[in-house]
């Protein structure tokens, strides 16, 4: 039994990774039809930006503010320069745009930073927190409570402000939205900052019980890429819920099956689920017309 | 010349005698090197642009099958004892298996759903080579043994320049002989309408099905050559990397052109050769390439090209 | 000979039914007619009998055998051929090219002997494109074989679809919309081409607006009213309904249809 809840926090941690991953994905695939590739090199800047801001002297809550500033400039960097001049092209000519400009963002990574792993120290220090027989590290806490504020944040912001609800509107229906008056322009530039700030955070989250480098972002954005599918694409709570249950197979998988293939298991699912589902777990059924 | 590249052995000839003749302009064995990592990606371009551009469906795990075929000829001739070309052969079976079993539920899928099922297979497959080290050499790899001819070794860059050559023209010749077909023309009906397909009596899952074997067959045999070549394999070969390297070189080329994943390969195996002088650049300047040729040549090299020279005709 | 009937068919979506209950039967050679206002469910139905949406309830025969939730593909196969409302042709083919996709199941097709061009696989191709040349020449395109078909006119790809549906040979013929944005002219080809096409002995079914092309050349008219059958007969009869008139035509259209 404490071994069940030790894998189940350290699958709900690693989860909580990956909803917020996922969550960038659906926010900027919801507003511009973008599958955004570049959207684990976000989480890698988020905890290199802080580590190398915090070891120049800088306190940690600072550098981690400057690290979500950062992110989300490159976030809308990334918008004005490589996707708003694309306009047009097709999905496969976006998605390689966009892992150009992964391959852009860790080639500067590796220039402006190094090629080393790096470590932050945790928020609440080291000492593990005795619950139900598991030790559980209290960064657990502060990454899994991080992302629901997160979750609830966009939550409000979708639902509760006239920003968000011409956010939404432009997800349901791009041309719509514009005959109505919304700057859609304005949307997916907001939806690759707000996404470049969630993955930012969840870099700085992270960090302390993962370690980063320069190339932690393609893994990630593989996998945030899978939960967001596994939830049903551009569905934001199907995204959470999608990274939640990625991290959770993950863990148990490498507890009770295989560690060695604990990466296998995103995809293992993700291909058996498309196979049974293929709208993925929370998507809509769509008819198709003629 | 130009008017050559509209008839299928007017390109067949224009790149023979471009394969004839480049090598009189090398200094250096380094530029047969170069030119043959060129045919074995051109090669593996080609049969995937017959999956995406013709049958207009996109595999971004593509790699999974050159891996498949690289260590095929790595393993086969080491623990099992197979001749290497045997081993190829094998290597080519089993992708054509794989792509056939996993192919059918998959290429039910559309758009995004695609993209990750078949991303998915692809790292499956990187993370079972890196994984089984026992077999494979894990993450460093492993030493491939020459391929042998009745007596005959083949090594030494030049001759490697030839078979590869021999082998990309081959290819092409396939490629190009699809045009004009039932199923080259079912490919192509099924992109453009999968719905007016099926009503016209095509049974599209089947013929998706064809193009992902072969396809798969086109990368597992490149593969092969490129492991016989360079007597080493590494998984990176079968990673999500590669497998975008080798979609860029299809739609960078442009969808559809045989001739567009020629050059499209041409250009993004060159292009780290060149950006080496820059060092620790390279990555920077490889995405910022990457980024700019997608927005400014979306259509691809070739199709850009051709509208070019016929819009100064006209 | 009754070559395709439709038996008490029904489909919903989301527990809404979009059919219910329609059931007609069509001879070879007849022109069979489906009128109805917008969303009466005319080209749902279409989308049923071609195998693009799987039936609820009801029962397809063709020819004589139970067809109900068969593949589009395999209903082609069977002598089933249809156009497309919005369109649906291949853009970036040649015009003859999309008729001769039309001959595919005419075509033998081996993967290998494509993959080298076989002798008999470039045999193959002058006769499939001799005969897809005749087809175009039918809708009267034949000008028009080398153009890209996303270069051609709308109402030049409505017979482009046309020209391609008949090259599978069919038994039955689906004709979504045919005349749908044409002008005058063009409808009269139109008009001429359904009763050539049905003189050969293919029953044609067709779903169109203009009442008076409908009028003039259909032997059994359906109506529809929001996915149920309203009444079934001659134009005569269902120019004489006042009700249908009012009800599907409106006034307008009830005098435009006692003029033809």
């Amino acid at each position: 039994m404490p071994e069940f809840f030790q894998f189940l926090v350290s699958g709900l941690t690693i989860g909580a990774v990956y909803a917020l991953v996922a969550l960038g994905f659906t926010l900027v695939y919801n507003a511009s039809d973008v599958v955004n590739f570049a959207q684990g090199e976000f989480v890698m800047l988020g905890g290199m930006v802080t580590v190398f801001v915090h070891a120049a002297g800088v306190p940690l809550p600072l550098a981690a503010l400057v690290a979500v500033i950062v992110s989300v400039v490159l976030g809308l960097s990334l918008y004005w320069l490589a996707i708003a001049p694309a306009r047009g092209a097709s999905a496969v000519s976006l998605i390689i745009i966009t892992i150009g400009a992964s391959i852009l963002l860790r080639g500067a990574a590796q220039i402006v930073f190094d090629k080393q792993f790096h470590k932050l120290p945790a928020f609440s220090g080291d000492t593990p927190v005795q619950m139900l027989g598991a030790a559980v590290q209290p960064q657990s806490f502060w990454v899994i409570g991080g992302t629901a504020v997160m979750v609830l944040l966009l939550y409000v912001f979708l639902e509760r402000t006239l920003l968000g609800k011409a956010v939404l509107a432009t997800s349901a229906n791009r041309f719509a939205a514009r005959l109505v008056g919304i700057n859609t322009t304005t949307i997916m530039a907001l939806a690759f900052g707000g996404s470049a700030a969630i993955g930012g955070v969840a870099g700085i989250l992270i960090t302390p019980i993962t370690l980063t480098s320069y190339d932690v972002g393609t893994l990630l954005a593989l996998k945030g890429f899978a939960a967001a599918m596994l939830g049903g694409m551009g569905n934001p709570l199907g995204a959470v819920a999608g990274g939640l249950l990625l991290g959770l197979l993950e863990a148990f998988g490498a507890g009770y099956i295989s560690s060695t293939y604990k990466d296998a298991f995103a995809f293992i699912v993700i291909l058996a689920v498309l196979f049974a589902a293929p709208q993925g777990l929370f998507g809509r059924r769509t008819i198709e017309r003629v | 010349m130009l008017a050559a590249l509209r008839h299928r052995y007017g390109i067949l000839l224009v790149l023979a005698i471009v394969i004839a003749v480049l090598p009189l302009a090398f200094p250096s064995s380094y530029y047969f090197r170069v030119a043959s990592l060129v045919w074995v990606s051109a090669f593996a371009a080609i049969g995937l642009n017959i999956l995406m551009g013709k049958a207009g469906q996109v595999s971004l795990g593509h790699a999974g099958f050159f891996g498949i075929g690289a260590y095929a000829v790595a393993i086969g001739p080491t623990h099992l004892g197979v001749p290497s070309l045997v081993a190829l052969l094998l290597g080519c079976l089993l992708s054509a298996l794989l792509a056939f079993l996993v192919g059918r539920p998959i290429l039910r899928l559309k758009g995004h759903y695609l993209a990750i099922a078949t991303l998915g297979f692809g790292v499956l497959v990187a993370l079972v080579i890196t994984t089984e080290s026992r077999w494979t050499g894990g993450p460093d790899g492993m030493s491939v043994m020459k391929l042998t001819l009745f007596g005959w070794r083949a090594s030494g860059s030049d001759t490697w320049y030839w078979i590869t050559g021999g082998l990309l023209l081959a290819g092409t010749w396939i490629a190009l002989n699809l045009d004009e077909t039932p199923t080259g023309r079912a490919f192509r009906a099924l992109h453009d309408s999968e719905i007016a397909a099926r009503v016209t009596g095509i049974n599209v899952n089947r013929f998706k099905l064809q193009a992902f074997v072969i396809a798969a067959v086109y990368a597992s045999l490149a593969g092969s050559a490129l492991a016989l070549m360079n007597g080493f394999v590494n998984p990176d070969q079968a990673g999500f990397l590669h497998s975008i390297e080798l979609v860029t070189m299809v739609v960078l080329g442009g969808l559809g052109s045989v001739l567009g994943s020629i050059v499209g390969a041409a250009v993004l195996i060159m292009l780290p050769q060149v950006l080496t002088v820059f060092q620790e650049y390279e990555n920077l300047l490889l995405g910022a390439i990457i980024i700019v040729s997608m927005i400014f040549m979306r259509e691809g090299i070739v199709p850009m090209l051709s509208k070019f020279m016929m819009g100064r005709r006209a | 000979m009754t070559i395709l009937k439709v038996d008490d068919i029904g489909i919903s979506f989301g527990g809404l039914k979009a059919i219910d209950g329609v059931g007609f039967s069509v001879e070879a050679g007849q022109i069979f007619s489906i009128i109805g206002p917008n969303g009466a469910g005319k080209t749902t139905l279409f989308n049923v009998i071609s195998g693009i949406y799987e039936a609820s309830e009801g029962r397809i025969e063709l020819a004589g055998q139970d067809v109900t939730r068969f593949a589009p593909d395999v209903l082609a196969a069977r002598g089933l051929s249809r156009t497309f409302q919005n369109l649906q042709i291949f853009q970036r083919m040649t015009a003859i090219e999309n008729v001769m996709v039309g001959r595919h199941l005419q075509e033998k097709c081996n993967l290998f002997a494509d993959l080298f061009r076989l002798p008999s696989v470039t045999r193959q191709n002058k006769e499939t494109r001799a005969a897809a040349l005749a087809f175009l020449d039918e809708v009267g395109l034949r000008d028009h074989a080398d153009t890209p078909a996303g270069a051609l006119s709308y109402g030049a790809c409505k017979r482009l679809e046309i020209a391609r549906a008949l090259a599978a040979e069919p038994r039955v013929l689906l004709l979504d919309e045919p005349a749908a944005g044409c002008n005058s002219v063009e409808t009269e080809e139109i008009d001429r081409l359904i009763c050539r096409v049905a003189a050969k002995g293919i029953a044609v079914v067709l779903v169109e607006h203009d009442m008076k092309l409908v009028m003039k050349i259909s032997d059994r008219i359906l109506a529809l009213e929001r996915g149920r059958p309203l009444i079934e007969g001659s134009p005569g009869e269902v120019r004489a309904n006042p009700a249908v008139l009012e009800a599907y035509l409106g006034k307008h259209g009830a005098r435009e249809a006692a003029r033809a």
